[in-house]
């Protein structure tokens, strides 16, 4: 048991950073290379000012027609991406381990609160799932990887959840939490979920082309 | 009823596409397809498809989803898992009977009027991966007749309606002395060097509707506009390759075009209304030729008619007094955004406006677009049938009392005609220039 929590969060955690931060890095590089090499006309285009505009709108709850239209969606979708983030950086034994590696301080969540925000998560994701199997549209589109995802998102918040409450086996399920919180760090740059750094641009792009040549707002 | 036969997904009656898809081979098709996907495209391509999150949330984007009662394989994400979606995960290894599928859907279910990117909270523009397929299709030599007819006429006389030099001139000339019953020393000046104005219009004018061409020489006239049209091939400003993936051949055709205008040194080119015309100047014929802007300033009719009304420059009788309701074309209000000048020309002429719902921005295609329209007959009953949300807001504009309906486009007109038609409406349509014609007051 102790060797295999040593691995988990030895050399596992290692890995799983350097697959994030070197995946993302080379996902990047290359697609930016072969934009400029293909499609610089984007480049062209692109303009921070109309850019900023349309990521703002749609990083604002509700501030789009298509958010208005779908309000549990806006809902969900915008507590789990908040939850996502700040429930697992601020959470308090998060922050002690932090804090123990690397000397470093932040401000933490009372645990009560993380508990909150994985619950949402958690839920969130249940949610994603219902409109994958029952919503047509979504059904349509969805694959097996599509699941996988979800199941790899949910778990180090579930995993989590139980540890806290030291529910039956919480010991193995410490070891699960941390290597599925690995897991989904690791797939991050190989999978659809890098889209949390590729947003920025396609928003960014498509903005710049409504507002400095289109002339029409994109919300 | 129209008198077209209905198609299913299992019979496609077009000879274009059937022709092109018995002289497929797999290897043909895996050629051709990294062929383009590797010269043509790039990192845009590869994050619009990576990135979909497959969440569809574009589907509320698209309105033959919503016409087709929400039938998935009509969404925007539903139509890029259709095609590239497919091609790219087999890296091009798909059959032909998957191109031919994948050629009915990007050539006849999407108008690329781009309104679904402004409901993927990524802004992923389908319009150009269905863009990328018609591409692959175009040199599949997999094209629906019908476009394909015009697109041959294209490279043809460098106009979309094989019409000949002469008789683009005769039409013209014809046009003129009509118009001279009215104001008896009208011309509709030939290759004036230095005018202010090249006016272009698209080939169906001078074929179908040359009393548009009249008109525009009476609105020119009043406004005292100095302006001139080519006698040679340039004139028109249309361009089906854009839109059946001839790229080499829009890139000629915008540049005879430029080229007309240019070398007649004119100030500006105004155009008629036209829509995909207007994007094929402004975005994608003026891109492909290298140039980020137009090389010469070119304006929509809709801007053309804003001018002439804030200057002043054009008197009116009366308002026009029937109440109206105005259909916002795609290309130059998801294009250019005219929907503000269109509006404030509306105002200025007519006397009643009734809004239809959504607009601006956020309209619906009239399911012409994109070249749907000119896929002709065998595609008919599924265009109109597509279009029942567009129908349901030409009905609610019609309840709030709205009698007509401006359109400020060609290919809206023709879209818009088959929905009046097949939905019962009794609506009337017009061009902002009938309207303009019918109140001002005529030139001595
Ligand atoms: S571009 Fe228009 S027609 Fe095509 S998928 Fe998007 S919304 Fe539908
Ligand atoms: S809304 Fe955007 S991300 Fe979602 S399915 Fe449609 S294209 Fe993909
Ligand atoms: S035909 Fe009109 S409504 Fe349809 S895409 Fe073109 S501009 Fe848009």
């Amino acid at each position: 048991m102790h060797d295999i929590y040593s691995l988990v969060t030895g050399p596992l955690a290692w890995l799983s950073f350097a697959l994030f931060l070197g995946g993302s890095i080379f996902r990047f590089t290359s697609l930016y290379r072969l934009a400029q090499k293909k499609d610089s006309a984007v480049f062209e285009y692109m303009s921070l000012r109309y850019a900023l505009r349309s990521i703002a709108h749609w990083l604002t709850p509700f501030a789009t027609r298509n958010m208005r239209l779908n309000p549990a969606m806006t809902v969900v979708t915008f507590a789990f991406h908040i939850c996502l983030f700040i429930a697992p950086l601020f959470l308090f034994a998060h922050v002690i381990l932090i804090q123990e590696s690397f000397g470093f301080h932040f401000p933490t969540l009372p645990n009560a609160v993380a508990d909150i925000l994985s619950i949402i998560v958690v839920l969130s994701c249940l949610f994603f799932a219902g409109r994958r199997m029952f919503l047509p549209e979504v059904k349509y589109l969805t694959t097996w990887v599509d699941i996988a995802i979800l199941v790899a998102v949910a778990a180090p918040f579930f995993t989590g959840f139980w540890v806290y409450h030291q529910w039956a086996g919480f010991q193995t399920m410490t070891l699960v939490h941390i290597f599925s919180g690995e897991l989904m760090i690791a797939i991050i740059p190989f999978t659809k979920l890098f889209h949390m750094f590729l947003f920025p641009f396609i928003r960014g792009y498509i903005g710049s082309e409504f507002g400095n040549v289109r002339m029409a707002k994109d919300w | 009823m129209s008198d077209s036969k209905p198609i299913t997904e299992n019979e496609i009656d077009d000879k274009g596409i059937m022709a092109g898809v018995e002289k497929l081979s797999p290897e043909k098709i895996e050629r051709v397809i990294n062929e383009v996907i590797t010269a043509e495209t790039g990192a845009k391509l590869k994050v619009y498809v990576d990135t979909c999150v497959h969440c569809g949330l574009c589907s509320e984007g698209c309105h033959y989803f919503i016409s087709r009662d929400r039938d998935p394989k009509f969404s925007p994400a539903g139509k890029v898992k259709q095609t590239l979606w497919e091609i790219m995960r087999k890296r091009g290894r798909v059959s032909p009977e998957f191109i031919k599928n994948a050629a009915v859907v990007a050539y006849t279910q999407c108008n690329l009027c781009k309104r679904c990117a402004m409901y993927c909270p990524f802004g992923i523009d389908i319009a150009y991966v269905m863009s990328v397929m018609r591409r692959i299709c175009h040199k599949l030599g997999v094209v629906p007749l019908y476009i394909q007819d015009t697109a041959h006429s294209h490279s043809v006389t460098a106009n979309q309606m094989w019409v000949k030099d002469d008789e683009w001139i005769d039409t013209l000339m014809w046009q003129e002395e009509e118009a001279r019953d009215e104001v008896s020393n009208l011309r509709i000046p030939l290759d004036v060097e230095g005018s202010d104005t090249f006016y272009s219009v698209i080939g169906p004018e001078p074929k179908y509707r040359a009393q548009l061409i009249y008109q525009a020489a009476m609105i020119m006239e009043a406004a005292g506009e100095s302006w001139t049209m080519p006698s040679s091939p340039g004139w028109d400003n249309s361009d089906m390759c854009m839109y059946t993936g001839d790229y080499e051949m829009m890139e000629r055709l915008k540049k005879v075009h430029f080229e007309a205008a240019i070398r007649l040194k004119a100030k500006r080119i105004v155009m008629g209304e036209c829509g995909h015309a207007f994007r094929s100047v402004y975005d994608m014929g003026n891109r492909a030729l290298g140039w980020k802007m137009p090389p010469i300033p070119i304006i929509h009719a809709i801007e053309y008619y804003h001018e002439i009304f804030s200057k002043e420059k054009i008197k009116i009788k009366k308002k026009f007094d029937r109440p109206v309701t105005l259909h916002d074309p795609c290309n130059i209000v998801r294009g250019r955004g005219l929907h503000h000048m269109a509006r404030e020309v509306v105002n200025a002429t007519c006397k009643t406006f009734i809004e239809m719902t959504p607009n601006c921005e956020h309209n619906y295609c009239c399911g012409a677009g994109g070249g749907v329209i000119n896929c002709g007959p065998p595609f008919k009953n599924e265009r109109v049938e597509s279009s029942k949300a567009k129908a349901e807001q030409l009905f609610a504009a019609k309840a709030k009392g709205a009698e007509v309906v401006i359109a400020p486009c060609h290919n809206c007109h023709g879209g818009l005609e088959d929905i009046i038609h097949h939905y019962g409406i009794d609506m009337e349509l017009k061009f902002l220039g009938d309207i303009i014609y019918e109140i001002m007051e005529i030139p001595e």
